[in-house]
């Protein structure tokens, strides 16, 4: 078990710069999900950790040891790949035993290894058959296997659940997190899947054009973003502009409103963001931050409703509530929508 | 629709076979004028044993098949690893160079070969049969293992490299066995390459050493015997002895496994 750190990592394919100035650390024993659109850097970034990609500028420290100009083979990795990568042509003991065998483990030692690994991702007594005797979940788990075998310092996964149906996925996804918190493994997960990036994760880091732009607990990511970009990309927010008047926020159609996010002096732009769960539909009782108006669509979801809004000025909106009494709103209707300044966010542009 | 397809294929397979079983048969055939009725005997083949420069142009034929295909497909294999896996300054061009030869007539190719081999001092004979038989063979295996390499995903050796392989360890033990399929068909390319070849074998043999078709149409210029029919058909024999052997545990175009 070891912690893994990035310094000042660059990285340029040609004019176009891949990764900028990345600078984290990767807690012992933690699991960290890398999430961003394609071409955000993610890959890029657990490539060079996995040492496939050599960072033009920065470091690599694996526990104590800089390994920025080490190669792959010496690094001690467990690494899921995409597409399995299980070697076709060997049993699945014999693909669970290939790192083993190259540390100069073999015989019975070996197996007894190969066979703790396969019962690990429950598939004792598997080992004989081939890779394509397998469906596309177990022959997963192998690989997952054959990753955590050896040991490895750190496992690094690149979207390994995106080619599994979403069934499969959601069993694999608590295969996985029990795995890594039974092996301690210090975990680095690539993914664009964001409801993935919140369920497994101790940390999620937020990618943006090859930059972290956020990296924290689920929660405070989610609760708290830092950029329009991490609370866009990371769930679904609305987003009000407008400028700074008095502590509060004065919209371009003359709303004001309230935030507990700490705000710019007196005149300064300012973006907020709001999830469509923290709106609600006013009633008496209501939160101080209020804006009608009309429904132009209505998504029926079963226990949650979502709504598509509009306000008199133009401004898109959305709203999602629980389906609790059953009670659906029509589209055509104009509402007034309330929610509370703790969950009106200042964020970045 | 069905029955004009079965006609079809029939009518391939006889235009292909029939000449070549009644060859196959005049080689068995007492005439030596492949005059009928047919007479069975085996007198051609016991005097082919008699003809001492015609079964010496067999054998060179053979081993210089032989060694073109070893070293053709082991430099052109090397060649696609590198148009395959690597990037480097040139790839494309180079790949697209290694395409032409194919399609230039061999009588052009021949004529430079000579040309070439005689300025440089290479001059002709046994090596210089290699040497034309193998930058020949070349493209082929180029052809067939690149095709190959597209069915081996690159991140199985991302996935050995991970794992504690050096690069040199990941090809020899997950690239190669997954490649062999392919590489034994560049092989057999290579020789049948090889033992076809007339025209730049005819212009770069000596008169003391000659393949089978060189030595083929020299005799055939003095005159036909059935002779010819009974090399041609042990010959026949050998090579599709070698595709059989090749089809049945290689599965050409079997790129299931490695998926």
């Amino acid at each position: 078990m070891t912690n893994v750190k990035v310094k000042s990592v660059a990285k340029t394919y040609g004019p176009i710069p891949v990764l900028t100035d990345i600078s984290t650390e990767f807690e012992e024993g933690s699991f960290t999900s890398l999430l961003g659109p394609s071409g955000s850097g993610k890959t890029t970034l657990l490539r060079i950790i996995a040492g496939f990609i050599k960072p033009d500028e920065g470091i690599i420290m694996i526990g104590n040891n800089d390994v920025t100009n080490v190669p792959v083979w010496g690094r001690n990795i467990g690494m899921m790949f995409q597409s399995y990568a299980l070697f076709p042509h060997m049993t699945i003991a014999q693909n669970v035993a290939f790192g083993l065998e190259r540390r100069g483990i073999k015989g019975e030692a070996a197996r007894k290894e190969v066979d703790r690994a396969l019962e690990m991702v429950r598939l004792s007594g598997f080992g004989d058959r081939t890779p394509k005797q397998l469906s596309g979940g177990q022959q997963q788990r192998v690989a997952l296997a054959r990753a955590i075998v050896i040991k490895p310092s750190v496992l690094l996964l690149d979207e390994p659940l995106s080619a599994l149906d979403r069934r499969l996925r959601q069993e694999m996804q608590v295969e996985l997190l029990r795995i890594q918190r039974e092996s301690g493994l210090t975990t680095i997960f690539v993914t664009h899947d964001q409801e993935e990036a919140l369920t497994l994760s101790d940390k999620v880091a937020i990618l943006d054009r090859g930059r972290i732009v956020q990296i924290g607990e689920p929660e405070t990511v989610y609760e708290r973003p830092l950029t329009r970009f991490a609370a866009e990309f990371l769930g679904d927010s609305n987003f009000l502009s407008g400028k700074v008047e008095n502590g509060a926020v004065r919209l371009s159609n003359g709303t004001v409103v309230r935030s507990d996010s700490a705000l710019p002096g007196n005149g300064a732009d300012v973006t907020l963001a709001i999830r469509p769960e923290k709106m609600s539909l006013a009633t008496a009782d209501s939160q101080p931050n209020r804006l009608s108006a009309r429904i132009t669509t209505v998504i029926y979801a079963g226990p949650v409703l979502s709504y598509i809004l509009e306000t008199p000025d133009g401004l898109p909106l959305k709203l999602f509530a629980q389906n609790r009494d059953g009670r659906v709103l029509r589209e055509g209707e104009t509402v007034s929508l309330s929610w509370s300044p703790e969950h009106t966010i200042a964020v970045a542009n | 629709m069905k029955q004009i397809g079965r006609f079809y294929l029939i009518a391939i397979l006889v235009f292909l076979y029939t000449p070549i079983i009644v060859m196959m048969a005049m080689g068995f055939n007492e005439s030596p004028l492949y005059e009928l009725p047919f007479t069975f005997s085996t007198r051609w083949y016991e005097a082919l044993l008699a003809n001492q420069p015609l079964l010496k142009a067999g054998a060179n034929s053979i081993i210089i098949a032989l060694t073109t295909a070893v070293i053709a497909t082991t430099l052109g294999t090397m060649a696609s690893v590198a148009l395959s896996r690597r990037t480097f300054r040139g790839r494309s061009l180079l790949q697209i160079l290694l395409l032409p030869p194919i399609a230039i007539p061999w009588l052009i190719t021949g004529t430079a070969m000579l040309i070439f081999f005689y300025w440089s001092g290479i001059g002709r004979g046994m090596h210089a049969l290699l040497i034309g038989h193998v930058a020949l063979a070349i493209p082929y295996v180029v052809l067939v293992v690149g095709t190959g390499f597209k069915t081996v995903r690159a991140d199985l050796e991302e996935a050995a490299m991970s794992l504690g392989s050096t690069p040199v360890h990941a090809f020899f033990s997950v690239t190669l066995p997954l490649l062999y399929p392919s590489i034994l068909g560049a092989a057999l390319f290579a020789f049948a390459v090889s033992l076809d070849q007339f025209v730049i074998s005819y212009f770069l043999a000596t008169p003391g050493y000659t393949t089978l078709p060189v030595q083929i149409y020299s005799a055939i210029r003095k005159g036909f015997t059935p002779e010819i029919n009974a090399i041609s058909t042990l010959l026949l024999l050998g090579s599709m002895a070698a595709i059989l052997i090749f089809a049945r545990f290689a599965k050409p175009g079997d790129t299931r496994d490695k998926r």
